[in-house]
């Protein structure tokens, strides 16, 4: 059934977007990120333009992190006050981010920096967990018990403040600092940035992975709503009928990606999702370094 | 136009003034964009009304009808390698390229109309863009480069030998809008020719609107965007709560 879309102004086979909702909602449900770094680069390939595609996605990620935070609120695994100080550093980085985008576009290098963004995050981000669930696995099997590093750097910064949730008593300057970078592919990526918040957060921060995930649900939903609220007003391009065939796959993808990842051991399940993301990577690395079918392109302008 | 021409022939003292001209019938001169609309035909049909017979051994007449979309303004870009990967390195600005373009003839393009005529009227694809006024420089590759994009998204449509020209009278063709249609006024030429010269012109509009729904929320979006991405958010928050409480009753 083809579907004409008021905002985008295509028509496209409503089958085929609640396909691809259902598809990235299964990856989500199963690996707990949002699915922006997929569903992004899907729409541009069934032909939504890109500026639609972005801040569609953004108002997509708003609803299944809602529900993901439901559930999380109910099992007490959200850091609100790091939530909050993420948010701030997560705006300032937003709105830079979409200063730049502009700057860019009127260049026309706005793919050029969408795909490296994207080449240069999901490469170091799927290397590392592709490392990471490898020492686990391997240590699952030999029987090390895996040690955590109490301090580093990060504990030598002013500012200190208490989070009670996560049982840190840590500097501000690292969770603001995160938060900007997260903001600011979440504006020329139109992801939630949970893929680059999470590691970061275990890592660098050193938060107990329980509530981790909570936590980067609470602050996404608020800067993708953020950002959906900006270009719904600067560029009217968030597509509601293109948003809600995408939530209604969605959803439903993404109880059935829950059923399938409880079924699955947590190394494994990093292991699958970091060879996803290094795949994702390098179709975009190649479409980088490939002579491309033709040389020229049409792009209307504003 | 048709004031031009006759005063034209009239100059030349060649045959009597419009002995032969266009009478126009629309299918219907109004498309409506609906949540499921999926492209469309319009049927153009006509006849040539004659005041006197045609000439005795006077070559047959050809039939050439333009439809075309909204103008917009494009930008063309050119990729070039830089340091091992393409980046967009050169640019042209069109000011005003349609968004759609068909023409349909009763043969081949240049048999029924001369090069002459095409460049006076512009009606083939490179003479429409061209006349707009788009000044390219000597970029002329990228003007090139524009129409075979267009041409292979099937924006721009040539559709040779499709008139169906019945006993010099009667002529119609159906033009295939695609389901990518932007709103607007389409302006549609009809032009009657003979051995390559324009004898006359006529011309209409096909409006193109979105109605229902789609009219609705484009209207919303633009004149209350705010309000329009606040609907969004609270759509994304329903379907998301909706979708948890729904599947919590499943479950319990």
């Amino acid at each position: 059934m083809q579907l004409y879309l008021p905002i985008a102004e295509v028509s496209v086979n409503a089958f085929l977007l609640l396909g691809l909702g259902g598809l990235v909602g299964l990856l989500s449900g199963m690996f707990g990120v949002g699915g922006g770094f997929l569903i992004t680069p899907l729409l541009f390939l069934v032909g939504i333009p890109p500026a639609v595609a972005v801040a569609t996605s953004a108002n997509q990620i708003v609803a299944s992190s809602f529900s993901a935070l439901l559930a999380h609120l109910r099992r007490r695994t959200v850091d609100m006050w790091m939530g909050t100080v993420l948010l701030i550093g997560g705006l300032l980085g937003s709105a830079l981010g979409v200063m730049a985008f502009n700057l860019l576009k009127a260049l026309g290098q706005v793919d050029l920096l969408v795909k490296l963004c994207y080449v240069v995050f999901l490469g170091t981000v799927g290397g590392m967990m592709l490392w990471e669930s490898a020492r686990a696995t391997y240590r699952a099997r030999s029987g090390i018990a895996p040690k955590r590093r109490r301090h580093n750097w990060v504990h030598a910064l002013p500012f200190k403040t208490r989070f009670r949730v996560s049982g840190l008593y840590i500097s501000v300057i690292p969770p603001l600092g995160v938060g900007l970078l997260v903001g600011l592919l979440s504006a020329i990526m139109g992801v939630g940035g949970g893929f680059i918040l999470i590691p970061a957060m275990i890592y660098l921060l050193g938060m107990p992975t329980k509530v981790v995930v909570g936590t980067s649900t609470f602050q996404i939903i608020f800067l993708t709503a953020f950002t959906t609220l900006l270009h719904a007003t600067t560029n009217q391009t968030v597509d509601v009928v293109l948003a809600l065939l995408l939530i209604l796959g969605g959803v439903i993808g993404a109880q059935v990606g829950a059923q399938i990842g409880t079924k699955l051991k947590p190394e494994h399940l990093r292991l699958l999702l970091a060879l996803l993301v290094l795949a994702v990577c390098g179709q975009i690395a190649l479409s980088l370094v490939l002579r491309p079918d033709d040389l020229f392109s049409v792009e209307p302008v504003g | 136009m048709r004031a031009l021409l006759v005063l034209l022939a009239l100059l030349l003292g060649l045959a009597p003034a419009q002995a032969e001209e266009i009478v126009l019938g629309l299918s219907r001169d109004q498309v409506a964009i609906t949540a499921t609309f999926d492209g469309d035909d319009i049927l153009v049909f006509g006849a040539v009304k004659r005041d006197a017979a045609p000439p005795v051994g006077a070559a047959p007449l050809g039939v050439v009808i333009a439809v075309s979309g909204p103008l917009q303004p494009l930008t063309v870009r050119e990729a070039d390698r830089r340091l091992g990967i393409w980046v967009n390195a050169a640019a042209v600005e069109v000011d005003a390229a349609p968004s759609f373009y068909a023409v349909a003839t009763t043969g081949p393009l240049r048999e029924v109309l001369s090069s002459t005529e095409d460049l006076r009227h512009s009606v083939s694809i490179p003479q429409a863009i061209r006349a707009i006024g788009n000044d390219v420089g000597n970029r002329e590759d990228f003007l090139d480069a524009l129409i075979r994009i267009r041409e292979a998204e099937g924006r721009y449509r040539i559709l040779e030998g499709a008139v169906e020209f019945d006993q010099q009278t009667l002529f119609r063709t159906q033009i295939g809008l695609p389901a990518n249609l932007l709103e607007g006024d389409y302006p549609t030429r009809i032009f009657l020719t003979r051995e390559g010269e324009v004898i006359d012109a006529f011309e209409t509009t096909i409006y193109v609107r979105k109605t229902g729904v789609e009219r609705w929320l484009y209207a919303l979006a633009h004149d209350q965007p705010f309000l329009y991405g606040l609907l969004a958010l609270a759509l994304a928050i329903a379907a998301g709560w909706g979708a948890s409480a729904a599947f919590q009753a499943l479950r319990g």
